[in-house]
C-alpha cells in the first residue's frame, strides 16, 4: 500500500527546454517522481514529492526548482516560534528526527 | 566498533582508523537507546576515514554520518574492504542532516580533501547514500574536489547488489519505503516526547479524582503514538491531523465501556481529547518518509485552529457541568 500525502501542494517544477537528460534526478529521488522519457526527464505524479530537494541541487542546469524544506510539523512550529523558515529543533546537541 | 592498529600495507602514512563488519550485542543495545531517545548525543562517531578490513587504491569508498546507526548500517552491510569516510553532521542520520545541509556538498569537500583520499586511490570516486543527496551537489562536489560522486541505494542492505552490479541500484533500491516495521520503530521516540507530560498529567488527574479523565489521557497517548504509526494507511485521509483525530477516536471508544459518563460528558470529552489526539499525531509527519514541507504548512494552518477551539470548546462544557 502506497502512503500518499495532500493532494497538489508540492511544489516541485520541471523546465524541460533547460533538461539535458543526464538522468541525475531520476536516480535521486526517494519516490520514483521523475523519469526518463525519451531525452528528457519527466515529472510522473507530483503528489508523491515530499520537496527534499534532491533532484534540484543535483541537476547540472537547474533545469528543476522547488521550495525545498523537511515535512515536520515540529520544525514549522519551531520555524514559526523563532520567527524564522521552519528548522529542526535539533542543530547542536539537541534531539533530532 | 573495535580497532586495531597494526593499519594496512603501504598505508602507512594515513591518518584512517580500524573497523570491523561485525554487529555485535553492544551494536543492538546502542540502536535500541537510540530508539527510545536515550542517551542519543552519544550516539556520535568520530569523523575521518576508517579502513574497513584491509582496503587498498581500488577499493571503494563509502561516505557515512557521524551518528552511529547510520555508520553501523554501512560498516555492517559493506561485505569486503573498502574505504568509509565519515562525516561531521553532529552526530544526526544521513537523511536528517542532508535535509539540513550538514551532510552536504561543502563537508564532504573538506572531508575528501582533509582526508587525504585523493593521493590513496587509483580512482577518484566516491558513493554517497542516495538519501544524502538532499545535501550533496554531486557536480559541485566534481569541481571542487575531482571526485565522482556515485549515489548507492538507500539501504544500506542493498550496498552488496548495488556492488555486484557494477554501482547500480535497481530502481526498488532507489525508493524510500514505509512499512509497518519501519514506522513502528518510530513509535517509542514519540511515545517517550509526549509521555513525559501526558503521563505525569495523567497521574495528577488520578490522585485529584479525575480517573476517567486520567484514563482517556492515557489512551490519547498511546492511540497517537503507537496507532497513528501502526494503522497510518488505513485511518481515514491523507492529513496527519484527520487519520491522528481518527485514531484518537479509536482509543476513546475503547476505554468509553469503562467509563460511566452520560452522552453529555462524553461529547465534551471527545472536544477535548481529539485535537489532542490529532495535535500530537500531526508530529509523526518529521518521522514519516513522504510528507512534504508544503503539505505540512497546509495541514496545519488548517488544523491548528480548529484544534484549538474544540478544545476550548471542549473544557467550557466540562466547567459548564460543573458550575451550574
Amino acid at each position: 500500500m502506497s502512503l500518499k500525502y495532500l493532494k497538489g501542494v508540492a511544489t516541485l517544477k520541471l523546465d524541460e527546454a533547460k533538461c539535458i537528460g543526464c538522468g541525475m534526478c531520476v536516480q535521486v529521488c526517494p519516490h520514483a517522481v521523475l523519469e526518463m522519457s525519451g531525452r528528457k526527464a519527466r515529472i510522473t505524479d507530483v503528489d508523491m514529492c515530499m520537496e527534499c530537494g534532491a533532484c534540484a541541487g543535483n541537476c547540472p542546469v537547474e533545469a528543476l526548482s522547488l521550495k525545498k524544506g523537511v515535512g515536520c510539523a515540529a520544525a514549522v512550529i519551531t520555524g514559526l516560534i523563532k520567527g524564522t523558515e521552519p528548522a529542526c529543533g535539533c542543530g547542536e546537541g539537541g534531539d533530532c528526527c | 566498533m573495535t580497532g586495531n592498529d597494526d593499519g594496512t600495507a603501504g598505508q602507512e602514512e594515513s591518518v584512517s582508523f580500524a573497523v570491523t563488519g561485525e554487529y555485535r550485542a553492544a551494536d543492538r543495545r546502542a540502536s535500541w537507546k537510540a530508539r527510545w531517545g536515550i542517551g542519543r548525543m552519544k550516539m556520535r562517531i568520530k569523523p575521518g576515514l576508517y579502513a574497513l578490513g584491509s582496503p587498498d587504491p581500488d577499493s571503494p569508498v563509502f561516505a557515512s554520518a557521524n551518528y552511529r546507526l547510520s555508520f553501523d548500517a554501512l560498516r555492517t552491510s559493506v561485505k569486503g574492504d573498502a574505504w568509509l569516510l565519515v562525516l561531521d553532521t553532529k552526530g544526526i542520520n544521513v537523511w536528517c542532516a542532508a535535509g539540513k545541509g550538514t551532510f552536504g556538498t561543502m563537508e564532504l569537500t573538506r572531508s575528501i580533501m582533509e582526508s587525504g583520499l585523493g593521493d590513496l586511490l587509483s580512482r577518484k570516486e566516491i558513493i554517497v547514500p542516495q538519501l544524502g543527496a538532499p545535501g550533496v551537489a554531486a557536480h559541485r562536489v566534481k569541481a571542487y574536489t575531482g571526485f565522482s560522486v556515485i549515489y548507492g541505494p538507500v539501504r544500506a542492505e542493498d550496498i552488496p547488489s548495488f556492488m555486484a552490479a557494477g554501482k547500480k541500484a535497481a530502481p526498488e533500491m532507489r525508493r524510500v519505503r514505509f512499512g509497518f516495521a519501519d514506522r513502528m520503530a518510530l513509535s517509542p521516540i514519540e511515545l517517550v516526547n509526549f509521555g513525559k507530560y501526558l503521563l505525569p498529567a495523567a497521574a495528577l488527574l488520578y490522585f485529584f479524582g479525575f480517573r476517567a479523565d486520567a484514563m482517556l489521557t492515557a489512551a490519547t497517548l498511546l492511540s497517537s503514538t503507537l496507532l497513528v504509526p501502526a494503522l497510518l494507511p488505513w485511518l481515514p485521509g491523507r492529513a496527519f491531523a484527520i487519520k491522528s483525530a481518527a485514531a484518537g477516536a479509536i482509543g476513546l471508544a475503547a476505554a468509553y465501556p469503562f467509563l460511566s459518563q452520560d452522552l453529555f460528558h462524553a461529547c465534551a470529552r471527545a472536544l477535548v481529547y481529539l485535537p489532542v489526539a490529532s495535535f500530537i499525531g500531526l508530529q509523526f509527519t518529521g518521522s514519516s518518509t513522504y510528507t512534504s514541507l508544503s503539505g505540512v504548512m497546509k495541514e496545519m494552518r488548517a488544523a491548528l485552529p480548529v484544534q484549538g477551539v474544540s478544545l476550548a470548546a471542549g473544557l467550557a462544557m466540562v466547567l459548564l457541568r460543573r458550575f451550574i
